[in-house]
């Protein structure tokens, strides 16, 4: 690169985090710490019924046995120090009321907040078509239409909710496809998890807006775990997508959510995720962890999910949204874009599993890499020996905006059945300098040649997104890849 | 008047002792084309980058003029701006960028510079279709990627589409006709003519006669070891088509030594 593209892309590190603001409000917070009593404490809290208490407290105890004996799941090209556990705050919640019936009782503060954010609650200035759960620290706040979701017969409230007013649904699928056993952080989640949203579309009904839920982590030294359930029965259809802020905090702050997606036959869910939490200033200092835990699982014949990620935010990202596919001509599909400038870090990927028959996932993954950041794309496709007619095609991309950042590749195969046919191809590009100069020629400066070129090498994953969010999706990226300009 | 006045110019390799352009004089008026022949190796395609601003190329003396002004003192962009279009020899691939919107970015932003109003998606696209009819470019093209995919021949005639729609004052085709069959070469030469007027300048720069005898140049220039050595009318074109360089090279010795 020539000098001056150099020292563009380090003004990249110096942009402000656009959503670095805090909300002055009341809060009423667990004390720092964690321990049996804290995990009770939440419970009480929610006002839940006692098997999810027990169930949290199975976790929790868990949870320590791995913490004991030191069961870190650090295998991840990520350096970072340890989370102290004791630390950090597990439940913060806007002082009042935890959850509000209707959204004249959510107080200015909160709503201001999220219009701050781009996401009005008000319905009548909300998206048309899209419904939003709003969840601040470790409670929602809000969630609009839910009399005309409630018409088709879809549920879309909070966990909290969720648990308390359907509960045989919630139990039945709650810890299935993420067990508590699953790792260290799925532990944790599923020990001190404060809310998220839950989401069930009954048979043959199409949902007929896209859900979405914002978290937005307000407190200090709070952590975020938020637990998303999301089921459809026999040839349902729901599209769902979660957006993610923070404040700019010195500290690192943990987000360990757990997402469980269940897709019985014939039905297909479809999950996009825009994360924007905050990266950290320019000296990586702050920022947050987010080690995320989101499994699907296709368990009837003919389901399909559909993971789809921008991820941009974040000093530390580990997640590998994966689909299990259990039913025979199930599909499982990961399309991905990781954004990652100044010191982030992010090793981020899937897990396709084949265990049915003519089964087929595809996985396509965008790696975008300036100042000193590092980006790993890890994946698994396993197909096992009855899944005859497996097929699997990945492709992952990286690019590379300076000399001082890092792009890897760890794909593993482990196929028991000779007839799966598996694709992988992978390349890494460096924006080059001759892919600058041919805009510049045709008078395009620095910042429109470098969105160009960006946009141009994410497309294929933007449009996976839906409509409504794309162009929020792009205009993100634009931001990443501008106020930088030096 | 003299839209582009190259005095003594003189360029090396940044970082490296390499010399490439030994003292090159050229002065090329509005509404005229120029041609400039020579050997593989001469300087000719770096002179190109040269006048577009490529980085890693040093001007250690002389000066470049466009419309009287210093050239060397704008960023490459600039230099679009104020209308230097170069037909690159190897265009890039920019993947997943479209045609439409790269082309409607760098219509607007030229535009722009030049004090005039962007034109609204349906304007621009109104336009695109003509300026693909003018040069006979099928207009499927606009539909791809920038470059992806394209044959040899597409690129090339891809830079005379893009120059039809950014009008620039000043074109330098860099080879453009090398690698074509006929039928391409008869386009991109059609096309070019379709573009020739008395605002606009033409720098030419090729291996082969063979594109001369569908553009009519003005003047033909040879380039030898960094320097314009022998200038002439389309004859000299003619010329050098049947007896090769070699009684250049050693007029040019004979002028050196003398």
């Amino acid at each position: 690169m020539s000098t001056s593209e150099t020292e563009y892309l380090k003004g990249k590190a110096s942009e402000e985090y656009e959503h670095g603001w805090y909300t002055d409000i009341e809060s009423d917070k667990a004390p720092k710490g964690l321990s049996e009593d804290i995990v009770r404490f939440i419970s009480h809290k929610k006002d839940e019924p006692e098997w999810l208490l027990d169930w949290r407290l199975k976790a929790y105890e868990y949870f320590e046995q791995l913490l004991e004996s030191g069961h870190y799941p650090d295998w991840a090209h990520l350096d970072y120090e340890r989370p102290d556990f004791q630390n950090m705050r597990y439940y913060a919640a806007p002082k009042g009321k935890a959850d509000y019936d209707n959204l004249d009782e959510v107080p200015d503060e909160i709503l201001e907040t999220f219009e701050r954010l781009g996401i009005p609650l008000e319905e009548q200035k909300a998206l048309t078509g899209v419904a939003v759960d709003a969840v601040m620290d470790s409670v929602s706040v809000a969630t609009t239409f839910k009399e005309k979701l409630k018409e088709k017969g879809v549920i879309f409230k909070s966990f909290g909710e969720a648990a308390k007013e359907h509960p045989e649904i919630v139990r039945e699928y709650l810890g299935s496809v993420v067990p508590y056993t699953d790792n260290m952080y799925a532990a944790l989640n599923s020990a001190v998890f404060s809310d998220g949203s839950f989401v069930y579309v009954p048979e043959g009904v199409t949902c007929p807006m896209e859900l979405s839920t914002y978290f937005r982590i307000n407190e200090q030294g709070t952590g975020q775990f938020e637990r998303t359930l999301i089921v459809t029965e026999p040839g349902a259809y729901v599209s769902y997508l979660e957006g993610c802020t923070a404040p700019m905090r010195k500290e690192n702050q943990l987000h360990a959510a757990v997402v469980e997606l269940v897709a019985h036959e014939d039905s297909e869910i479809k999950y996009s995720t825009i994360q924007n939490w905050y990266p950290g200033d320019e000296d990586g200092e702050g920022g947050v962890y987010n080690l995320v835990t989101k499994r699907g699982i296709c368990k009837g014949d003919n389901s399909k999910i559909s993971w789809t990620q921008l991820e941009t935010g974040s000093a530390v990202t580990q997640k590998y949204p994966s689909v299990i596919l259990a039913g025979d001509n199930s599909v499982g599909e990961f399309y991905s874009v990781a954004f990652t400038k100044g010191h982030q870090q992010a090793d981020t990927g899937t897990k396709m599993q084949h265990i049915g028959k003519n089964t087929k996932s595809t996985i396509i993954s965008k790696g975008i890499s300036a100042d000193y950041a590092d980006n790993s794309y890890r994946g698994l496709v396993k197909v096992g020996k009855n899944a005859d007619g497996a097929r699997n095609f990945s492709q992952c991309d990286s690019m590379l905006l300076g000399p001082d950042c890092g792009a890897h590749t760890y794909p593993y195969i482990e196929s028991a059945n000779p007839s799966a046919q598996i694709e992988h191809e992978a390349t890494t590009s460096k924006v080059g300098e001759d892919q600058m100069f041919y805009c510049h020629q045709r008078g395009l400066g620095e910042e429109e040649a470098l969105k160009l070129i960006v946009n141009g090498f994410c497309k294929e994953i933007l449009q996976e997104l839906p409509m409504e969010f794309a162009v929020e999706a792009k205009e993100l990226l634009a931001i990443e890849l501008e106020g930088s300009v030096g | 008047m003299a839209l582009l006045e190259v005095k003594n110019l003189h360029v090396g390799v940044e970082d490296e002792d390499i010399k490439i352009l030994n003292g090159v004089d050229l002065t090329l008026d509005t509404g005229q084309l120029h041609a400039i022949m020579g050997p593989n190796g001469s300087g000719k395609s770096t002179l190109a980058a040269v006048l577009a601003g490529r980085e890693e190329y040093e001007v250690l003396e002389g000066e470049i003029l466009f419309d009287g002004e210093d050239l060397l003192e704008l960023e490459p962009e600039e230099r679009a701006e104020k209308g230097v279009f170069l037909a690159f020899q190897y265009p890039v691939e920019l993947p997943g960028v479209s045609m439409t919107n790269f082309l409607k970015e760098a219509v607007n932003s030229v535009r722009e510079a030049r004090g005039q109003e962007e034109l609204s998606s349906a304007d621009f696209l109104q336009y695109m279709r003509e300026r693909a009819e003018l040069v006979n470019i099928d207009a499927d093209l606009t539909k791809r990627s920038v470059n992806e995919g394209f044959s040899g021949g597409e690129k090339k005639r891809n830079e005379i589409f893009q120059l039809a729609m950014l009008e620039p004052r000043l074109a330098i085709l860099d080879e453009t006709d090398s690698g074509l069959d006929i039928d391409a070469l008869t386009n991109v030469a059609e096309g070019v003519n379709k573009l020739r007027t008395d605002e606009r300048g033409f720098l030419v720069i090729t291996h082969y006669e063979r594109i001369l005898r569908y553009i009519t140049p003005d003047r033909v220039h040879v380039m030898l070891d960094g320097k314009l050595v022998q200038s002439g009318g389309k004859e000299l074109a003619t010329k050098l088509e049947e007896k090769g360089y070699d009684w250049v090279r050693e007029e040019a010795a004979a002028a050196a030594a003398a």
